[in-house]
């Protein structure tokens, strides 16, 4: 290597962990907000002349008076959970059907899907909610995960269709020929192996669900129903506004999504990008 | 692949469940959205809710060309694509090619990348964070340079800038993992052999790699224009659209239309708008899933 080259190498290296400093810079801010004092950190969080670091904050906005955090929570679980697995359940099945079998509208079916995944949740707002009231869904969990299955099944069953795609048909062939049904197909041979698929549109489908924010805020509006996404906002107050809390209830609500992010890192950039790139 | 003829049975089990769900609450509200925006308050068929949004200031504010924002949701929805679009999309390509011959490159990338895995809603509260007088990092950096520090989503001049430049930052991740993940599949003989006949970085960075990343190129552009008209949790916890509109959003006017004002006729005129847009900007990602379904 030349010294030229070196020096560019050395630069190089400089500058990238100064852009990744740049972008992590606000993070550790609302990390600092958080767990110091709000009057320590009123003229900033990077003067460090006192820290006392303090849990006080988390505990102030998991039990704050108009909107606790931990409720919220508890709420945003129980959604998330049920809207998680049923549309799992039955866009996988659907993308296996889209990708194994001929029937009519097929091709309807998958252009279908594919306009959905560039539907605004805005376009289906309002008749969603003259539908949810006049079936009495509205402000009950029932409605929102029915409306989350719905909204979710189209992107994981376009997902999951380009992952059969990939599959070898063989091994399916293999068992039909020794007498398996369809359904015994899809659940003793497909099924058992596609459990990668499976795992990246379930973190996918989770965050999205955990993150979600405007299908919650026209389905539920009783205080005590509120999503953990519809109480950060309550937080703010109106003339004054404590950082520390806000960065505290922050921390909480992405704390969720990124440990999934970090546990099933590999699924998780997998789905995004396989999603996107065939 | 020869497909199977369906039977009855077959699609009863794999296609019905879902198909039914998305007829329910997908197709039937999106056709009775586009039929409600042509409906007036006496329940005739009527254009005149469009004629109404679409001369309303909240929408298109001429007079913002003389004064200064706001110029409508419409016109910031433009500006939004305007800048955060090549931004990020450039920014992502930069980084993906650099970080990859730097040690602890795949660190730098997780870190950018949180921005994408935090809720919208998050993202809403760092950038309002990020940009508030005092306690912001931006104005700890405009401080030790002597320059003007402010609360600058409050201020209708910045507003809206304050948030879509926190956009980049929050967004940047994306194109950045598509596009690190497309470094991986040209292979490195095309390089070798590049470099072999002479070709310098640059050349090669524009004949090689430039042209085998158009297919990302393609998913990252359309993605992040979804993105971008579809904005609406960051603006509505960093600003709220405001002061007095100077951030609105198409989004977030359609919620106001529909949720506050109860106006549903005009609350579906912005949300066929949006779609109008988004359908426009997924052009090639219909077309090739429809090309494949042959």
């Amino acid at each position: 290597m030349t010294k030229k080259r070196i020096w560019v190498k050395v630069f190089l290296n400089i500058f990238a962990w100064f852009i990744g400093l740049i972008w992590i810079l606000p993070v550790i801010g609302i990390l600092m907000t958080a767990i110091r004092p709000f009057d320590e950190v009123i003229n900033g969080w990077w003067h460090f002349k006192e820290f006392t670091p303090t849990f006080s904050n988390f505990i102030n906005a998991l039990n704050h008076p108009t909107a606790p955090l931990i409720v919220g929570m508890k709420n945003s679980l129980i959604i998330a959970l049920p809207a998680t697995i049923l549309p799992l359940f039955i866009a996988t099945l659907a993308g296996y059907g889209i990708s194994r079998y001929h029937f009519p509208l097929r091709k309807g079916l998958i252009i279908a899907v594919v306009l959905t995944l560039a539907l605004p949740q805005q376009m289906i707002a309002v008749p969603i909610f003259q539908m949810m009231s006049s079936l009495g869904l509205v402000d009950t969990y029932m409605g929102l995960i029915l409306l989350h299955t719905a909204w979710g099944i189209p992107w994981i069953t376009f997902f999951m269709r380009n992952y059969f795609k990939t599959m070898p048909i063989s091994i399916e062939e293999a068992a039909r020929i020794d007498g398996a049904s369809d359904f015994q197909i899809f659940y003793r041979v497909v099924l058992p192996n596609i459990f990668p698929a499976i795992a990246s549109a379930s973190a996918l489908q989770f965050t999205w669900v955990w993150s979600d924010f405007f299908l919650a805020l026209i389905l539920i509006y009783s205080p005590d129903k509120l999503l953990i996404t519809q109480r950060v906002p309550l937080m703010r107050g109106v003339y004054h506004v404590d950082w520390g809390l806000l960065s505290a209830a922050s921390i909480m609500v992405m704390i969720v999504p990124i440990l999934i992010y970090l546990l099933l890192q590999r699924y998780y950039v997998k789905g995004m990008v396989g999603w996107t790139i065939k | 692949m020869v497909l199977r003829k369906a039977r009855f049975k077959h699609l009863m089990m794999f296609i019905l469940p879902a198909a039914l769900l998305i007829a329910v609450f997908v197709l039937y509200p999106t056709i009775r959205t586009i039929t409600l925006s042509f409906v007036g308050e006496d329940g005739k068929l009527t254009l005149s809710n469009y004629k109404e949004v679409l001369t309303s200031k909240d929408i298109v504010d001429l007079r913002g060309f003389e004064r200064g924002f706001p110029f409508g949701a419409l016109i910031h929805n433009l500006m939004w694509i305007a800048i955060h679009l090549p931004l990020t999309t450039f920014l992502g390509l930069f980084l993906a090619v650099i970080l990859r011959n730097i040690k602890g490159g795949t660190i730098i990338k997780s870190i950018i990348f949180l921005g994408m895995v935090m809720p919208m809603i998050v993202g809403g509260i760092m950038v309002r964070f990020m940009f508030e007088e005092n306690v912001g990092v931006v104005n700890m950096v405009l401080g030790v340079f002597g320059l003007t520090t402010q609360t600058w989503t409050a201020y209708p001049e910045s507003a809206l800038l304050a948030l879509i430049f926190g956009s980049t930052w929050l967004w940047a991740g994306f194109s950045l993992i598509l596009y690190s993940a497309g470094l991986e599949t040209i292979p490195k003989s095309y390089y070798e052999a590049a470099q072999i006949d002479g070709a310098s970085p640059v050349r090669m960075f524009f004949n090689i790699t430039i042209p085998l990343l158009k297919p990302i190129t393609v998913v990252v552009i359309t993605m992040t224009l979804l993105w971008e008209l579809k904005i609406f949790d960051i603006v509505y916890v960093a600003t709220m659209g405001g002061p007095g509109g100077a951030s609105n959003v198409l989004a977030l006017q359609m919620y106001m239309y529909g949720f506050r004002e109860w106006d549903f006729g005009k609350a579906a005129v912005v949300a066929v708008l949006i779609t109008l847009s988004t359908l426009v900007a997924a052009v090639p990602m219909i077309k090739s899933a429809g090309d494949e379904a042959e």
